[in-house]
């Protein structure tokens, strides 16, 4: 079986590929990409991808899937679907599962639910502590022999900073990646929104960007120490970039993650009370995009992740101070991303290695590549195409975005995962 | 204007109009029988989900003396209890009839997301930490009938400016009157740096003052605020002596405001703390105007809101 995508950019970031041209998949699997390919056979699925740009799939280390516990916001099915549409064709699921994913058990549970209802290839993430509570370290050996593909509290960043050493330190006996969600508990305490004008006009606790800043601070010299990478999650502020800078500098083994709404959208989203753009850490200013585009442009931020996090209405049609925070990403990340392309902030290629290769590195798997021989998957993309969001466009259970109604350049046209052709306008 | 959610929403005019309308409201309450039936056959919920006892009786008054009808709810013994959401509730008691909602609840734009789902009017009475803007109302009431004018004042405010609702609207309602308005108290307790730029409703109307005699030197108005020790979750004041002794008002400070300056409070008062005792004899203290202001301009706002119907 033989499928054969015609005429469009091939970007592949695993090998530098940037060229307009044709790639033939055969039985699943990448048989060649050449400025022209041309076979004689009959029995070929020809798709023309004219304007298109063809790249392989995402890799998103930074999803919540809700399955086991909260499957009435999203589950493995539902939430990889999300993925499968958003061209994510590798999702790393956050633990902050109810249980907690602090176990083989709960780690074991997840691969079985995706073996049998994923769309996507799903990487489970566990607790750096159990139940995430900041005290203990999680059994690392244990959950990485069960299939965990990195640790993280998730949410929770671990305050008590001997712990997070021991984590680090802990970390390195198993090769497994620590992923640190950046926020001082103290300094973000009871906070729902970035601390500024907007904050007191709604009369809403701050956030300030100093818990985010003085937690990477902690991390980087943490990690210093141990001579072990860190990685910094869904960062949102600017004070965090000369640091960033500085450890880059000093050759301080980190890597730093950001999101497209912060580098999207401001903290003027959540005014009127708007719940569905609450999220942690909180929307920011017009500056903190600028330092946030900027650190994507000089290297300090190389991830760019969704932080896709369902919620139901029953978890923000409520007051604001007790709606969930957290909102939809996964089919938004690329049109969203290919912005700074537009922008001139990246290259395709590069904007890609973010989003594939990075991540991939990171959580030590091979990338997903247009490698003879490597698995089909292959994303097509109109970056031109504009659509409209709409609920009935999302594939998630939740429909938790600040984005409803407004209308967004560039759409995954068709992605075609092993033996199998989507269509994602159908 | 089609609800009274806060007072950053409103304009100089509509401010003013409230203001004329409850002037004239107020000899009402003089008459021998203080009782009109502008709104006989209103029905106005009263949804207080904190402790209150000046502004519930307050509006529950004003709806009297224009012959509405009331219906009070309290959180403690009804469907919340039973885990019912707070929109739910509502949505089952203004099926019963209600033509205007007043909500006073502890977290911050409850108001708000109320209105955006009901179609009666809705009235914010306090929430959170936000705005209390018919308390501004009432304040910007008393000070015109005590002074003759709003602006060009010099209005003080005192303590916990950072967890004051009250303090929020006031300092919104003065400047927008054409007043400048200083706050002082604990540093931890002023507005953030980064915070401060939506309280400056115009150049030089709002400061923020880490020596207590830079906001009260010449000052017009003295307002002092509760220490609203339940909103602060963990302690804000190292001790209720100390906070007395440097923020509280006493009569040391009666030399550097101007000699007839107001001094007011919204209440309750913590005798000894934020005001010394000896300042109950202040001669130009109008803490139970501002509670009588209280009903006039609550009256105002029900009749605005139900009376066109």
């Amino acid at each position: 079986m033989k499928i054969l995508l015609k005429k469009g950019r091939i970007l592949d970031p695993s090998s530098g590929l940037d060229f307009v041209g044709d790639l033939l998949i055969e039985d699943g699997n990448i048989r060649g990409v050449e400025r022209d390919i041309e076979l004689s056979e009959k029995n070929i699925t020809m798709l023309d991808c004219q304007g298109k740009l063809i790249f392989p799939g995402l890799v998103d280390m930074h999803v919540h899937l809700r399955e086991p516990g909260e499957e009435w916001k999203e589950d493995i099915e539902s939430g990889t679907r999300a993925a499968l549409y958003g061209g994510v064709l590798r999702v790393a699921c956050m633990p902050n599962t109810k249980p907690v994913n602090d176990s083989p058990e709960v780690t074991s549970y997840i691969l079985k639910r995706a073996k049998e209802k994923a769309w996507v290839t799903v990487y489970p993430i566990s607790a750096i502590t159990k139940g995430q509570e900041g005290k203990e370290l999680s059994e690392f050996g244990r959950l990485k022999k069960a299939g965990a593909i990195a640790v993280s509290d998730d949410g929770k960043w671990v305050a008590n900073s001997a712990l997070m050493k021991r984590a680090l330190l802990y970390a390195k006996n198993f090769d497994l990646p620590v992923i640190s969600h950046c926020e001082d508990p103290f300094l973000s305490f009871k906070g729902q929104i970035n601390e500024g004008k907007i904050s007191a006009k709604l009369g809403l606790k701050g956030i300030p960007s100093s818990a985010e800043t003085i937690a990477v601070i902690r991390d980087l010299l943490l990690a210093k120490e141990t001579e072990t990478s860190v990685h910094l999650a869904h960062l949102s502020v600017k004070e965090n970039i000369p640091f960033l800078k500085w450890a880059k500098e000093e050759g301080i083994p980190f890597t730093a993650e950001t999101c497209p709404h912060y580098f999207t959208l401001t903290e003027k989203e959540v005014e009127g009370y708007n719940t569905l753009a609450k999220v942690n850490p909180p929307l920011r200013t017009e500056e903190d995009i600028y330092a946030i585009k900027n650190a994507l442009k000089e290297g300090y931020i190389e991830v760019i992740a969704s932080d896709h996090a369902p919620h139901s209405p029953l978890e923000k049609e409520v007051e604001f101070e007790l709606a969930s925070f957290g909102m939809l990403g996964l089919q938004f990340l690329l049109p969203l991303s290919f912005n700074l392309v537009r922008e001139g902030v990246l290259s395709e290629l590069k904007l890609l290695e973010y989003m594939i290769t990075n991540p991939s590195k990171i959580l030590r798997v091979t990338p997903p590549s247009f490698k003879e021989g490597a698995l089909a998957e292959v994303i097509v993309f109109d970056p031109e195409e504009e659509w409209k969001v709409t609920e009935e466009i999302i594939q998630s259970k939740s429909k938790n975005t600040p984005l409803l109604g407004k209308t967004l350049k560039g759409k995954v046209k068709m992605i075609i995962l092993q033996k199998t052709i989507y269509r994602a306008d159908t | 204007m089609r609800h009274l959610l806060d007072i950053q929403s409103l304009s100089q005019e509509e401010i003013s109009e409230i203001l004329r309308l409850a002037e004239n409201l107020k000899e009402i309450l003089i008459r021998p029988i203080p009782k009109v039936p502008t709104l006989r056959g209103k029905l106005v919920l009263l949804l207080f989900y904190e402790p209150s006892t000046r502004t519930k009786f307050s509006f529950e008054r004003a709806c009297k003396v224009l012959s509405a009808d009331t219906m009070s709810f309290s959180a403690k013994g009804s469907s919340l209890e039973k885990g019912e959401t707070i929109l739910d509730t509502v949505k089952n008691l203004y099926a019963l009839g209600v033509n205007l909602l007043v909500i006073r609840h502890n977290l911050s734009g409850t108001p708000h997301f109320l209105a955006k789902h009901l179609k009666i009017p809705v009235v914010n009475a306090g929430d959170g930490i936000h705005e209390h803007p018919t308390q501004a109302l009432l304040d910007l009431l008393t000070v015109k009938e005590k002074l003759g004018t709003l602006s060009g004042l010099k209005v003080a405010i005192v303590g916990d400016i950072k967890h004051s609702r009250v303090a929020h609207s006031d300092i919104l309602a003065f400047q927008k009157m054409g007043s400048s308005v200083y706050v002082t108290g604990p540093a931890h307790l002023l507005p953030e740096p980064k915070e401060r730029e939506f309280f400056e409703v115009k150049s030089g109307g709002f400061k923020v003052c880490y020596k207590m005699e830079d906001a009260l030197k010449d000052a017009d108005v003295v307002m002092a605020l509760r220490i609203q020790r339940e909103r602060h979750g963990e302690p804000f004041i190292p001790a209720l002596k100390e906070y007395a002794e440097i923020f509280g008002l006493t009569p040391k400070y009666l030399e550097l405001i101007k000699e007839k300056a107001l001094l007011m409070h919204p209440g309750p008062i913590n005798w000894g703390v934020e005001l010394s005792y000896e300042m109950e004899k202040y001669p130009f203290q109008v803490i139970l105007d501002q509670v009588e202001n209280g009903v006039a301009v609550r009256m105002a706002v029900l009749l605005r809101f139900l009376s066109g119907d």
